[in-house]
């Protein structure tokens, strides 16, 4: 193949891993040692969640690169569409009528 | 003597045993495997089978191995429905006991659409997909061979259970509490979970494969809207795929965690709830059926547009309903449990969107009948399954809608109306469609048409026990019967129905009989398709010879238009094409590589080690996989160029002025 894209540095896969290791280990080590009362620690597990999904998005996706048309762009709404669905659709479903109780 | 006692015991468990079908089935796959090992031995074909087969790269031969193994589990399921159907038969029948008819249900349903429909999509993909959007092979072809062999590796995996350590019985889906350990500390169950889970990374490769193949690799000139809608349905489809798969893989890998950890995602106690892993499995649930059913949609525009002689009505309303549908079948999961409680708000909302559907859908209808209108329609094979489909996906469509009004659900939810409802769509839908692709590319795929005599009786017996076998049971529904019931009395009055449903599913046996009659006549005495355009076709896939040459495309086209083919074919009927000299250059091609056999062979070990729960297996297997992946990473020397010489030799030999 005549053209390759740069796939990123070692640096930047490595800044990345360490990344995604220390959001990995961070909520669980909220959770075995009990560190949070249940709000708290929900809105910091979601927390690590979103910056977890952003690093795999920069370091190992490489969001910022790729040629006009944005396929990559056009995905990543896609998919946030449909994750938005599944998360808040879960929600929305098995609540069970909740509120009128 | 201790020893063998212990042997004996292990066996007895290990193997199915005391029921004389499996014993035949037994017999059966031995005798067909000896058989198998002596043909190839004696004809000395395993290097050819090696060489040629097992470790191609090559997308056409990839599809027609996609299409055997899906032609084969079409039998298995097909045998699973006609056993159910004699069970049904009759009141009170003893052919089958409870648990060996739960157990055939359960394979029914999972085969049919993970083993039968998914693979011959893919047949079709692989098959058509490059050659119609002039390309010489997919984005990835390693990776197409590796979702090829995961495939074939996890459904072996998972029909191994009918012989070995025994069938899952829990349902095509798994609903937990009963496929926990509670209620099912078999094996089976785990065979369910780990054939779907090592087939399910093929189908979201493959996904990802055809989305970059067709984003990418078009012929030069070639937009997205002058596409053909085939291609457009495979794109829609594989949006899908990549969205619905990862939902599934999640789904099967929490349950199996609650049986192998003991955790409590979906068990009764612990604060687990099943009620979750139906609405997780849905998700991916409801999308599969159109990821299925859409690229049917696909090969129905390009069949009606061929044989009516005129382009397809209402192209962009197609593509617009296509990518609609994709984006839509999110939307609609819980209407397949409205009983479920979820709430009126809830309910409301899903009925609402899963009517929606119908619109997109109404509008792909419409167009194909406005394709017909006043076209000069052929009454060839493609063309009969097209036209036989129409009415009857109207009246799947039809019933469909009368389950989505969620309050009357209540009444036809998990009753025959419901079984009806769903083989009409997936029947007269997808399985007509793939039949009616499989005969359009027929010759494409083997360079010859396959008798239009013999497949006429097939169609007309696979129309007819259709008819027969489905209708009833709508009645059926309305009379009360449930599905899953594996026997009734006669004071329920649904003898004569169930009776004339069997017969109809033994005419679609018969149907498919003639079939594979008709394939084994027309390997011998089938018309030759010399010119690679049989049909008098529009799309690229017809502008090259049949079978098509290792590279496609001995010069890649250049397309201005939609329906590329006929257009050049009008040109060149006007004398509009001047014949330039071709110039050839060397084509890039991928080389054959056995790692995604044995990487799949891998797969297969650790997953009869999760399976048994023999976790050095499970390991070992797995050790296998990393080796493979590290190998891979490491090859540099993975592809050659075919010389312009040999081009020019092969376009010769088949006849092409280059």
């Amino acid at each position: 193949m005549a053209h390759h894209e740069t796939h990123g540095s070692t640096k930047s896969y490595t800044i990345g891993f360490l990344l995604s290791i220390v959001l990995t280990i961070i909520p669980l080590v909220l959770v075995l040692n009990h560190m949070l009362s249940r709000v708290p620690l929900i809105v910091a597990i979601i927390a690590m969640a979103i910056l977890q999904f952003l690093v795999q998005l920069f370091f190992f996706m490489h969001i910022r690169e790729g040629e006009k048309p944005r396929y990559n762009v056009m995905a990543l709404i896609l998919g946030a569409v449909i994750t938005f669905t599944i998360v808040a659709g879960s929600v929305w479903v098995m609540s069970f009528n909740e509120q009128v109780h | 003597m201790e020893m063998f006692e212990e042997i004996k015991s292990f066996a007895s468990t290990f193997f199915v045993t005391g029921d004389p079908l499996i014993y035949g089935a037994d017999v059966a796959i031995v005798m067909t495997m000896l058989a198998i090992v002596f043909v190839l031995t004696y004809y000395k074909k395993w290097g050819w089978l090696w060489r040629e087969w097992l470790t191609t790269v090559d997308h056409k031969k990839i599809g027609i191995m996609y299409l055997i193994a899906s032609l084969l589990m079409l039998f298995r399921g097909g045998v699973d429905a006609l056993l159910m159907r004699l069970q049904l038969a009759m009141p009170d029948v003893h052919f089958l006991h409870s648990e060996h008819y739960n157990a055939i249900f359960t394979t029914h349903g999972t085969i049919m659409i993970l083993f039968m429909a998914m693979p011959m999509m893919f047949a079709l993909f692989n098959i058509v997909v490059p050659l119609q959007i002039g390309a010489r092979d997919v984005a990835y072809p390693f990776l197409n061979a590796l979702s090829f062999w995961l495939f074939f590796f996890g459904a072996m995996l998972f029909n191994l259970s009918f012989v070995i350590g025994g069938s899952p019985d829990s349902g095509w889906l798994a609903y937990p509490p009963l496929s926990e350990l509670s209620s099912s500390p078999g094996v089976g169950q785990n065979f369910y979970i780990w054939g779907i889970q090592i087939s399910g990374i093929g189908s979201l490769a493959t996904g990802i494969n055809f989305l970059v193949t067709i984003l990418k690799m078009r012929a030069p000139g070639m937009k997205l809207m002058q596409m053909p809608l085939f291609s457009w349905s495979v794109l829609s489809s594989c949006v899908m795929i990549i969205f619905a798969f990862p939902i599934l893989t999640v789904t099967l890998a929490l349950l199996f965690i609650d049986r192998f950890t003991g955790a409590h995602f979906f068990t009764l106690d612990g604060g687990g709830n099943p009620m979750m892993y139906v609405n997780l499995i849905w998700m991916w649930g409801h999308p599969e059926v159109y990821i299925v059913v859409i690229p049917a949609f696909g090969i129905y525009s390009e069949i009606v547009s061929t044989f009516s002689k005129k382009t397809i009505f209402g192209y962009k309303s197609m593509v617009f309903s296509m990518m609609i549908i994709s984006v839509l079948s999110f939307f609609t999961w819980v209407h397949h449990f409205f009983t479920m409680g979820a709430g009126a708000d809830v309910n409301t909302f899903f009925a609402i969107s899963t009517m929606a559907i119908g619109i997109p859908t109404g509008v792909k209808v419409f167009n194909w009948l406005f394709t017909m209108f006043r076209g000069r329609i052929q009454m060839k094979q493609p063309m009969l399954w097209t036209l036989a489909f129409i009415p009857c996906f109207v009246v799947g469509g039809a019933t469909g809608v009368m389950l989505a009004v969620a309050p009357a659900d209540y009444q036809y939810h998990n009753s025959y109306f419901l079984i009806a409802h769903f083989h009409q769509v997936l029947i007269g839908g997808v399985v007509f469609g793939y039949l009616a692709g499989i005969y359009y590319w027929w010759p494409k795929m083997f360079g010859f048409k396959l008798d239009e005599r013999l497949g006429k009786w097939g169609f007309w017996f696979w129309n007819i026990g259709f008819y027969v076998c489905f209708m009833p049971q709508y009645a059926l529904g309305f009379m009360g019967m449930t599905r899953r019931v594996y026997t009734y009395g006669w004071d329920m009055g649904w003898a004569p129905l169930n009776f004339v449903s069997t017969v109809g599913a033994f005419l679609m046996g018969i149907g498919f009989i003639f079939q594979v009659w008709q394939i084994a006549y027309s390997i011998k005495h089938g018309e030759r398709d010399l010119t690679g355009d049989p049909w008098n076709g529009r799309t690229l896939e017809w502008s090259i010879p049949s079978p098509a040459p290792l590279y496609n495309f001995a010069v890649l086209p250049q397309v201005n238009s939609m329906d590329a083919w006929w257009e050049k074919k009008q040109q060149m009927q006007q004398g509009e094409v001047k014949q330039e000299p071709v110039k050839l250059e060397p084509i890039h091609m991928p080389k054959n590589s056995a790692i995604p056999f044995v990487m799949s062979f891998f797969w297969f070990i650790a997953g009869f080690g999760f399976t048994f729960l023999w976790v050095w297996m499970a390991v070992a297997g797995l050790i296998g996989v990393g080796i493979c992946l590290l190998v891979r990473s490491f090859q540099y020397d993975t592809d050659y160029y075919i010389s312009v010489d040999e081009i020019r030799r092969t376009e010769k030999a088949l006849g092409r002025a280059v």
